[in-house]
């Protein structure tokens, strides 16, 4: 097991998917049993893999390299690294919690956990697949499964929404197959694989025309403005768990990709973009953080203040150095942990009430004491209070931002000050003020609630106190890879 | 070669052609007449098994025929799609009437046609091959002949199919007349040596025409929607897979060997009809209500995307040709076997009848719903690989904005697969749930669901079978 634990992460939610199949319909708990134990394992396996995993190391580990494909030279490869681990650990954790969380599903069971997990492995395939071909391959497969678990379990809107992320994503997707197409024909021997890729020369208007087309399949994905109106419709419309999963992790796919694959592939057109990339990061900031401002649905507050934190990411894959690089990786981690956080948090009010009006709210603090701690606990993890992870990476973002340009970290601390501005009005909104008797028989939070969201407490704490235990992961491998920018 | 030498390398021809006559003989004698459905696919099997890839390319019959591994390949093509759409046809209603047996029969004509057409290699064998097709195409179209419908399709389709096949005749006597030879590469040589470039030209377009009715290709799609929707279920299938194929086949062969020369006159008009085609296709289906009529503009559509891999006509570009039929083959006729059980059960082609369709039953969505996407070009499909294949033709031949068009497109016939997905799955079932299909026509369909998923995930196993 040990020589193909990547293989096993990917393929253990595929076999769990499949046992289902085999279950009858009716027996409901049986099948919620089965995926959580499978997303446990997965678990489990990724830590087997993070006792195998060593830091200081800048290259791919864990490697596995099969032919699939001979005549297109396309190959069967898998590898981890700084930058693709923490992501990988990520969509084990959020993975379990969502899968914990998934209470809220009543009915047709069986095709929701089939497609949930469908959608664990495409989300793990897409984080450690090294061959630009197999990436493609896996990033399409987490768009089907996406559609059905918005489509199906969604809210009143959530046709619309479903095939709006779906046709979104594909166009993008489809560009950067063109992008990807155009690679491997520009490389001498053609190959798809990425760790040859890197360190080939290409001219610069090739480098410009492809860094565009893999842009927008990655643009959609993270959203970047002005590709973003998919966002507050899907997760608006989408079920708890899959909000969590769209938020925490799916995002995440699209600055991984500017890591994994534009950064390295164009490092001249990185540096041709680097202002472009400050412009639209900081528009994401900041009109991501007057949308959110302006918001009366709880859920989409929390989703256009995505938009804003993913903003922050690319602030630090735009500054081009150390710091920006660590900050926008730990942002990435942080911001699939709070955010996962307060989509939980939306849930879990939604269940009882089931209304996201936040001005319809009030009170709540003295009614639900534990629901209204746990949410002041993620809203001030989310507008960066210090001593929580949500401060260590926005400061690491804008120190290193500050290198490359002080208007630009002018512009985004207005972000921080609007993220204040937004949850504070939130907490004050739903917790405080007067009770609205229509909510006078709400009960507080479950037990099985708090456990979805403790362990994300804890990692949003630990890291908040001690960010080097992530960040050592991720260093060796940011510094070769600025080494690759030639910064 | 002789004929008499060439007969030894005919045998599964001629077993076919001596299948069709036992079939109408036998069909005199039986009562029961899906015993002659049976006898026929079992000939199909037996023609399959005969078939050898030929080691070098062979002319046969004083080079009428030329038998090579690309003949082969569309040989495998006629006769798997033939079967098929016999397993579709013995479980359809409506054919139970006292011609059924003659209609098993036509089919095993219809293969020896298709053969014939994907062989040949001299301009009055291409006619005659293309010719029989159609008249067979004619006929099975109009089968139902007590069904308005089905009889102004077949009308429909002769007028229209013999407009284009007299101006491809025209273009045939042009050539003929300049060059004084029948045979393709007579001709190729004699065009490029005489340097005879309008008149190329010309006969080019004529070929288009009289092909481009063939393969659907925009302008010459009109007839397509009608006939889809008027012919029995299991006919259209097969239109739209079969004539289809072999249509690209002879036009990859015309091209390749009579105008190669003029390969930067045509290939511009070929970008063109490629994008006019997919977009005319695309652009129609979303608003379709009936199924036949969404597949048959579906069908439009995908030979604009398998056009791109002719547009570009170099290596990659003829293999990406081929590798789209064979996914293209597997998918969509295995969304009609679908089509043909759901129409078999509700007695509807309307798209109501598929409301709510994966809790009526599961199985068939499920199926419906992978054959869909695979058209869409979802990976690990067998239609992403095939689109895979034109993109990536495309790209390396610098077609940058036929890829870009394509892409476009694709995004389109994403939007309206998903709403037949989204009626079956997200919409609630409003009508009762359907029985079980019939043992051929589950057979079909899981025959089709394998092919799909194999080519998907194994193409290399496909790959050099069919490229070498």
């Amino acid at each position: 097991m040990t020589s193909h634990i990547l293989s096993w992460i990917i393929f253990t939610p595929l076999i769990g998917a499949f046992t289902i199949l085999f279950v009858p319909k009716s027996s409901a708990p049986l099948i919620k049993w089965i995926a959580l134990a499978t997303t446990a394992v997965v678990l489990g396996l990724v830590c087997h893999a993070l006792t195998l995993f060593q830091p200081g190391l800048s290259g791919f580990q864990m490697m596995e390299r099969t032919s699939w494909i001979p005549q297109f030279n396309v190959q069967y490869l898998l590898g981890t690294d700084g930058i693709s681990f923490p992501m990988v650990g990520l969509t084990a954790i959020i993975s379990l919690l969502a899968c914990l969380a998934s209470g809220s599903i009543k009915e047709r069971h069986k095709e929701y956990f089939f497609l949930y997990l469908l959608l664990e492995t495409g989300m793990m395939a897409s984080f450690l697949a090294l061959d630009l071909f197999l990436f493609y391959v896996v990033w399409e497969v987490v768009l089907v499964p996406m559609y059905f678990l918005i489509g199906i379990w969604g809210g009143p809107r959530r046709e619309y929404a479903a095939i709006k992320f779906f046709l979104f994503t594909l166009a993008g997707g489809l560009f950067m197959l063109l992008g990807i197409l155009s690679v491997y024909f520009a490389a001498t021997p053609h190959t798809f694989d990425i760790t040859q890729l890197v360190g080939m020369p290409r001219s610069l208007i090739f480098q410009q025309v492809v860094f565009m087309a893999f842009f927008l399949g990655f643009a959609v994905k993270v959203p970047i403005f002005p590709f973003h109106t998919w966002l507050p419709d899907a997760h608006v419309e989408a079920p708890t768990p899959i909000s969590v999963i769209l938020a925490g992790i799916l995002l995440k796919m699209g600055t991984y990709g500017f890591f994994r694959f534009s950064y390295p592939l164009f490092p001249e057109a990185t540096h041709w973009f680097q202002p472009t990339m400050a412009t639209l990061a900081i528009i994401g900031i900041v009109y991501g953080g007057f949308v959110a401002l302006a918001q009366t649905d709880f859920k989409k507050m929390v989703a256009y203040s995505s938009v804003s934190h993913m903003g922050f990411v690319l602030l630090g894959l735009a500054a081009l150095n150390a710091n920006g690089f660590r900050g926008a990786m730990l942002q990435m981690f942080t911001h699939g942990t709070i955010t996962g956080g307060l989509f939980l948090l939306v849930g879990v009010l939604y269940d009882r009430s089931h209304s996201r009006d936040m001005n319809g709210f009030g009170g709540l603090g003295a009614k639900m004491p534990g629901y209204a701690g746990i949410l002041t606990f993620f809203a001030l993890a989310s507008l960066g209070l210090p001593a929580l992870s949500g401060f260590v990476s926005e400061f690491l973002v804008l120190l290193g931002s500050y290198q490359y340009s002080k208007l630009a970290t002018g512009l985004s601390t207005l972000g921080i000050i609007l993220a204040a501005a937004y949850l504070l009005y939130m907490v004050q909104r739903v917790l405080l003020g007067k009770l609205n008797p229509k909510w006078a028989s709400l009960t507080d939070i479950k037990f099985v609630e708090i456990l979805t969201l403790a362990p994300l407490m804890v990692l949003i704490v630990v890291i908040g106190v001690y960010p080097s235990m992530i960040l050592n992961y991720m260093i060796p491998t940011l510094d070769a890879l600025l080494k690759t920018l030639k910064v | 070669m002789n004929a008499i030498e060439s007969l030894k390398h005919f045998i599964p021809e001629l077993v076919l052609l001596g299948g069709a006559f036992a079939a109408l003989t036998l069909d005199f004698f039986v009562k029961q007449k899906k015993l002659v459905g049976e006898f026929c696919l079992l000939v199909l099997v037996l023609a399959l098994c005969l078939a050898k890839i030929p080691a070098k390319p062979m002319s046969l019959f004083f080079g009428m025929f030329e038998l090579d591994t690309f003949t082969y390949f569309f040989r495998c093509i006629a006769l798997t799609a033939t079967g098929i759409t016999l397993l579709l046809a013995m479980g359809y209603t409506p054919l139970r009437n006292r011609y059924e047996g003659e209609f098993y029969g036509m089919f095993l004509f219809m293969a020896f046609a298709l053969i014939t057409v994907a062989a040949a290699n001299n301009l009055l064998m291409i006619f005659l091959g293309v010719e029989f097709v159609s008249l067979l195409s004619y006929l099975l179209v109009g089968f139902l002949k007590n069904d308005p419908k089905s009889k102004e399709a077949a009308i429909k389709y002769l007028l229209f199919g013999s407009v284009c096949s007299a101006i491809m005749l025209y273009g045939m006597s042009l050539l003929f007349g300049a060059t004084g030879s029948l045979e393709l590469k007579v001709i190729g040589d004699a065009l490029f040596t005489a340097s005879l470039k309008p008149l190329a030209a010309t006969a080019v377009l004529f070929f288009f025409v009289g092909l481009g009715f063939k393969i659907s290709m925009a302008p010459f799609h009109m007839w397509a929607p009608d006939v889809y929707e008027g012919a029995p279920t299991p006919v259209t299938a097969f239109l739209t897979v079969a004539p289809k194929a072999l249509g690209f086949a002879v036009l990859t062969r015309v091209l390749d060997l009579a105008f190669w020369h003029f390969q930067g006159v045509w290939s511009p008009v070929l970008v063109i009809l490629s994008i006019l085609t997919m977009t005319i296709g695309n652009i129609t289906a979303v608003s379709q209500t009936n199924i036949k009529r969404f597949l048959a503009y579906s069908s439009i559509a995908q030979a604009g995307y398998i056009l791109m891999g002719l547009a570009v006509f170099s290596v990659l570009g003829r293999d990406a040709v081929l590798i789209y039929l064979l996914a293209y083959l597997f998918s969509n006729l295995g969304a009609f076997a679908v089509v043909t059980f759901v129409g078999e059960q509700t007695g509807s082609d309307s798209l109501d009848a598929y409301t709510g369709l994966a809790s009526r039953s599961p199985a068939a969505a499920a199926l419906l719903m992978v054959f869909l996407l695979s058209l869409a070009g979802i990976p690990p499909l067998a239609g992403f690989l095939g689109k895979y294949y034109v993109f990536a033709a495309a790209i390396k031949a610098h077609f940058i904005t036929l890829a870009i068009v394509g892409t476009i497109n694709s995004v389109i016939a994403a939007y309206y697969y998903f709403r037949i997905i989204r009626i079956m799955y997200l919409a609630p079932a409003t009508a009762p749930a359907l029985g079980a299909p019939s043992r051929t026509l589950t057979l079909a369909l899981w025959a089709m669901l394998a092919g799909v998923l194999a080519l998907g995930m194994f193409p290399s196993f496909f790959i050099t079978r069919i490229l070498g």
